[in-house]
């Protein structure tokens, strides 16, 4: 895990050289494109705050998301050592020999010894709780410059013995005579080989997400046909994104024995029926969710370099994007799992003074078809704001215009840990790219919780 | 006190009445204007598959009654002719219950055993219809499927549930001292074999759904859905509907067939079934263990396993034939109508006549860490309650605690909860030692020990840093609660509540209130006891309430047939065969010497002669030697950690004989025995009602049922008064006052009911 965010630190944006390829990008944009938004009236020229430090997105990257099984090594650049003054890493599933990813990762990049690091984890959210913890630490004048990302090993997830098992060998240990040895060992049986793997599934309500989803699409009548659509729209959405080279926050990454893996490796356009011919997945035999419109689980690595304007200002670089007003939210574990994005969407705006309509892009966290379509619903519903989030009216659903336009989790694949800052990175990107000024970023995670966030785009 | 476990799994039944079932509006639907002429079913067409509807009006469950069934007859009739359908869907309309069972009363207006037989014959015509239906008909089933709703369900060819804790199929007839009447007890072995069908129709127990699918009792499950654009239940409704449309599509498209592949076991059990050597044995074991729980006092569990026997060994005919025969003959028994007796009396328990209170208690306060306390705190907890537990000792606190948490942690390896849900549900017991956080108490309980100074003194002490809505409840067995009021600033907040030991297994609450109390804080009491899932009776205050004073006058009398020579093991004997679940010694044993001397002396200075009987010389003499039962490990018997069988306390010879008086010996046969006990116990308990401590007789059989263990089968003293006749307990009792003296003087209700034969308790 902690050569792949090796790999990422050393893709960060180290010599003007990257400024210049970014300043660079905006003149390739259509002037249509460009046009578009600009007939719009925002409610908020800027959600600068007074007495607040503006916090910018230098850069972000990230390692092609690959499926799980092709893992592999880093490749070597250089990267600026003592500028950095924290280093924030979000990961779920936590090797036993690195539980501090972030740091393990950091010095093997080479950064300066004396750079503090930490590992955060919120499920799915942890590398936007690694980039908020960052922008906290930048706006309460602490630091300047932050790297935050994420990182997911999910081809070599620890496994561990059974409880019964490494019972057995913790006393082995203790035990002096070969007599007592004995004993323990004639209490052995076969099952305490059976290893215990981690948890997919809810500690609280013991349901695997897949089976939550299933029933939540269910709950709001959302069809399997409509949810093989929206799949089948974010494969091909990613593939135009990918061919029209779009996703310019990938960086290679090469596989040692292989060659180098230069895009993500999931994107795969399928055929409506090809895909309705796919058994349920999770609530068999009659279930919505499949293999095809679920995200899959992949290894994967995305980090971003956050500072104060000022700071980046005065070393030269041409920030992307400000970080704006943010959001956490959590409810009903069980019932109401992956509705996170439904709760934050509409606190976010409020937060931020922003209607739907401000909104240019729209980037959220696809789990599964069925969650995107059904949190639609709910966000589309009065009775569902009235009855289950307090408030007077709905906020209504994001229009699929905007919506996850270069693909998104379904198609992308979904490392845990790290899908935050690619959420993030794509917003800004897409503000630069099609035009527009403020983005939204939201996610659902395990344990009923959610997270959305404001991007402003920074002025060219 | 242990007593009334024996049934206590009658209360499940009610389960399904306390459930709120908001009404469902039916969707629009391509059906026909015939739909509205019918209260209790409306169908409609969905493709080629219709769905069914059951709804009875103004009720929250659907119940098996003549209208809905010819209802649903014509229904079915129209649905087997029309060329447009080919399969069917039975669905409720009501989320809490598919169908609760057959309609009791239907049973009870009937006359002779004849016309309960037509009934049953009619049920199985019905169902055999269903079972033969060429167009295959697919239950859907949400809450409870019980009784009549279970047979039904089981002549379908498919059947679809909803994975959650209200969805529960079984055949409680037995508790209600029937049979599954319509075809049940022929389909059920057939379906999961004889063993488990044997199990489910002589205990009754509920099955929950995903035990059901593992069982074959049922096909395929829903999960239930969270909120969506709909209330929950509303839309898991919808949805099991939709479910079940394409399972019965695919059934008549042929893709799916109704046949369960069987598991390996039950492949082999099968086999073993088919070998009538295995079988008689089967049916041997069972019946043995039948009588032995049962010592031949109830009929109906006997009779289960003969109709099923007639069924397996003479053919479906004989079988059915049999089944409606004996159904009749227990539908008139005298042991059915007692249990049906206490059916409705638990249904009139479960109820809050005293109307909603004006605040609903959120926070409760409990004094006294003990065991009383701490099953209190456990049932209160359990029902998100928000809880404190005080305790005057950090040591007797933490034992309180613990047996709250092992309380619920034994319903985690039963898998009734989950390890997650049982520390959500701990979180919600602050345990602390002082009267921090009481500002905020709705309701305080008391259960301190039964010491009226102590409880003098708790009460001030609680009174001072309560708010002025919250309540004060006693929790005591004998104490009058106006001596426990005296002392308070207002009076009218104050009530008893008496649970009983141990108190998540207990069902009954007492509830006992003073000429004080207000009529609010009565409500408030039995809305807590109702969410603690108690069955309540409200009792006027004076000594020893209604429970422990119709205990009382039994026990001084188990003492006198003690001293007369019988030995515990004989008395514990004879009280089990009349129907009591606990013999009378042991009960002596459990309930604490020492509490049975504490309540002897203080009711016998309260009610003088009529309390007589034995010597409290007795029981005196047990404590003084530290012989106080169970709980100190000797009483009549010995108790000791891990070993099943106790013996005799041999210690108690001396003190037996020191007190031995001449037994006399034309009232000493074992039957005199049994009913000197018995009639004593029922004496008083008309005493009850004719002062008014009672305000009806079933809260008294009730009480005397669920609290004190009086013999289920008898329906509790009225219900036995009625039922065998008053004259005949006037005349035994008169025959023991002869002998005896006025501790068996029949008191002038009783009299009055033998004068009078058309006098009943229950009209």
């Amino acid at each position: 895990m902690t050569s792949i965010l090796t790999s990422m630190f050393k893709n960060l944006p180290s010599t003007s050289k990257w400024a210049l390829r970014f300043s660079l990008r905006p003149l390739s944009c259509s002037s249509q494109l460009r046009a578009a938004p600009a007939v719009q009236t925002k409610s908020k020229k800027t959600l600068a705050k007074p007495n607040i430090r503006n916090i910018v997105v230098v850069d972000g990257v990230r390692i092609p998301f690959l499926q799980s099984g092709t893992s592999g090594l880093l490749h070597r650049t250089s990267v600026p050592k003592d500028v950095v003054d924290y280093i924030i890493f979000g990961t779920v599933i936590q090797e036993v020999k690195t539980s501090n990813v972030a740091r393990e990762a950091a010095l093997g990049a080479g950064f300066s010894d004396k750079t503090p690091a930490h590992t955060v984890t919120m499920a799915c959210i942890s590398a936007n709780q690694a980039m908020t913890t960052g922008v906290g630490l930048i706006a309460s004048g602490q630091c300047d410059v932050v790297v935050a990302g994420g990182v997911e090993l999910m081809s070599d997830v620890p496994i561990r013995h059974s409880r019964k098992m490494r019972k057995m060998m913790l006393d082995l240990n203790k035990a002096k005579t070969l007599g007592q040895r004995l004993s323990l060992l004639s209490k052995f049986r076969l099952n305490f080989l059976s290893p215990e793997l981690p948890a997919v599934a809810e500690f609280s309500t013991s349901e695997t997400m897949g089976h939550s989803a299933d029933r939540l699409a269910a709950a709001f009548a959302v069809s399997r046909l409509d949810q093989d659509e929206y799949a089948l729209r974010s494969h091909s959405l990613a593939k135009k994104a990918q061919d029209e080279g779009l996703l310019s926050d990938v960086v290679p990454f090469k596989v040692p024995g292989k060659d180098t893996v230069t895009k993500d490796n999931g994107i795969r356009p399928s055929s409506l029926e090809q895909m309705a011919k796919l058994k349920p997945a999770f609530i068999k035999p009659y279930g919505t969710v499949t293999a095809a419109n679920s995200s899959f689980l992949t290894d994967g690595a995305s980090a971003m370099l956050i500072m104060a304007e000022e700071k980046a200002l005065a070393m030269g670089y041409k920030p992307k994007a400000y970080l704006r007003d943010f959001v956490y939210v959590s409810q009903d574990p069980k019932d109401q799992l992956l509705l996170g994005p439904t709760y934050a969407t509409p606190k976010v705006l409020e937060k931020a003074g922003l209607t739907m309509t401000d909104i240019d892009a729209f980037e959220f966290h696809e789990a599964f078809s069925g969650q995107i379509l059904a949190n639609f619903k709910a966000m589309d519903s009065d009775w569902f704001a009235q009855n289950y989030m307090g408030r007077k009216t709905k906020v209504g659903a994001p229009p699929l215009e905007k919506f996850n336009n270069w693909g998104g989790s379904l198609s992308l694949g979904h490392p845990f840990g790290a899908t935050g800052c690619r959420l993030v990175m794509a917003a800004a990107n897409r503000l630069r790219k099609e035009g527009g000024q403020y983005g939204l970023v939201a996610a659902c995670a395990a344990g009923g919780q959610g997270h959305a966030m404001i991007v402003e785009v920074y002025p060219k | 006190m242990v007593a009334s476990r024996a049934i206590g799994s009658l209360s499940r039944f009610t389960a399904s009445r306390t459930l709120r079932c908001p009404g469902y509006i039916s969707r629009n639907f391509s059906g026909s204007s015939a739909l509205l002429t019918r209260t209790h079913i409306n169908y409609g067409v969905k493709g080629d598959v219709a769905v069914v509807r059951i709804n009875s009006p103004n009720s929250k469950v659907n119940t098996l009654n003549r209208e809905l069934q010819s209802e649903f007859m014509e229904v079915m009739n129209e649905i087997w002719a029309s060329d447009q359908v080919r399969s069917a869907v039975l669905i409720s309309a009501k989320p809490g219950c598919f169908i609760a069972g057959a309609d009791i009363n239907m049973l009870a207006s009937c006359k002779s055993v004849e016309e309960v037989t037509r009934i049953s014959q009619e049920g199985q015509r019905m169902f055999e219809k269903l079972e033969k239906s060429t167009k295959p008909i697919v239950a859907a089933i949400s809450g409870s499927c019980l009784g009549g709703g279970l047979e039904l369900a089981i002549s379908c060819q498919y059947r679809i549930a909803t994975k959650d804790k209200k969805t529960v199929l079984g055949a409680p007839e037995v508790l209600l001292g029937i049979l599954p009447g319509a075809g049940g007890t022929q389909r059920l072995p057939k379906m999961v074999g004889v063993p488990a069908a044997f199990d489910m129709m002589l205990t009754g127990r509920n099955i929950r759904a995903d035990r059901a699918k593992k069982m074959g009792l049922v096909d395929q499950l829903v999960e239930p859905l969270g909120p969506g654009l709909k209330p929950s239940e509303e839309r898991t409704i919808e949805y099991l509907e939709e479910v079940a449309v394409t399972f019965a599509k695919e059934l008549s498209d042929k893709k799916l067939s109704p046949k369960r592949d069987k598991g390996l076991v039950e492949k082999l059990m099968s086999y073993a079934m088919s070998i009538p050597f295995v079988r008689q044995q089967i049916y041997k074991k069972v019946e043995e263990k039948v009588r032995k729980q049962t010592k031949g006092l109830y009929p109906a569990p006997l009779k289960i396993i003969d109709v099923v026997k007639t069924g397996i060994e003479q053919g479906n005919d004989a079988g059915y034939l049999s089944e409606s025969q004996k159904f009749g003959e227990l539908a008139m028994s005298k042991e059915s109508k007692a249990l049906i007796g206490l059916y409705h009396g638990q249904v009139l328990c479960k109820k809050n006549k005293f109307g909603a209170p004006q605040k609903d208690v959120k926070h409760l306060a409990i004094l006294g860490a003990g065991l009383m306390g701490a099953g209190i705190a456990q049932v209160s907890v359990d029902k998100g309650l928000k809880t404190i537990l005080k305790d005057a000792t950090l040591a007797g606190l933490g034992r309180g605690q613990q047996q709250v948490f092992k309380g619920l942690n034994d319903k985690v390896k039963k898998k009734a909860l989950t390890s997650f849900e049982r520390d959500s549900i701990f979180s919600n017991l602050t345990g602390q030692l002082d009267y921090q956080g009481f500002e905020k108490a709705d309701m305080v309980i008391e259960a301190v020990f039964e010491d009226l100074n102590l409880k003098h003194r708790v009460l001030k002490e609680v009174e001072a840093v309560i708010p002025d809505h919250c309540i004060f409840a006693s929790n005591t067995s004998a104490l009058p609660i106006n001596q426990i009021a005296a002392v308070s600033k207002r009076p009218e907040k104050v009530i008893g509540m008496h649970y009983f030991s141990p108190v998540d297994k207990m069902q009954l609450l007492e509830i006992i209130t003073t000429e004080k109390t207000s009529k609010d804080t009565t409500a408030s009491a039995v809305a807590v006891g109702l969410k603690q899932g108690k069955v309540i009776i409200v009792v006027k205050d004076g000594p020893g309430f209604y429970t422990t004073r119709c205990l009382a006058p039994m026990m001084s009398e188990v003492l006198r047939i003690l001293q007369e020579g019988v030995d515990p093991k004989k008395l514990d004997s004879l009280t089990t065969s009349f129907g009591f679940p606990v013999g009378a010694a042991t009960l002596v044993d459990e309930v604490g010497v020492d509490v049975a001397k504490h309540v002897a002396e203080d009711l016998g200075k309260a009610f003088g002669e009529r309390f007589e009987g034995g010597s409290l010389e007795l029981l005196k003499q047990m404590v003084s030697r530290g012989f106080l039962g169970r709980k100190s490990g000797k009483g009549f018997y010995v108790y000791q950690e891990g070993v099943k069988n106790k013996s005799l306390n041999s210690d108690m010879d001396g003190i037996l004989a020191s007190l031995k008086v001449p037994p006399k010996s034309d009232v000493c046969s074992d039957e005199d025995i049994q009913y000197r006990l018995v009639t004593r116990f029922v004496n008083e308990a008309v005493m009850c009602l004719q002062e008014g401590i009672l305000a009806t007789p079933a809260e008294g059989d009730i009480g005397a049922v669920f609290g004190l263990g009086f013999p289920p089968c008898l329906g509790g003293p009225f219900r036995y008064v009625d039922l065998y006749g008053a004259q005949k307990i006037l005349d035994r009792l008169r025959r023991y006052e002869a002998a005896y003296g006025k501790q068996f003087t029949p008191c002038q209700l009783l009299t009055d009911h033998a004068n009078s034969p058309s006098k009943k308790f229950y009209q």
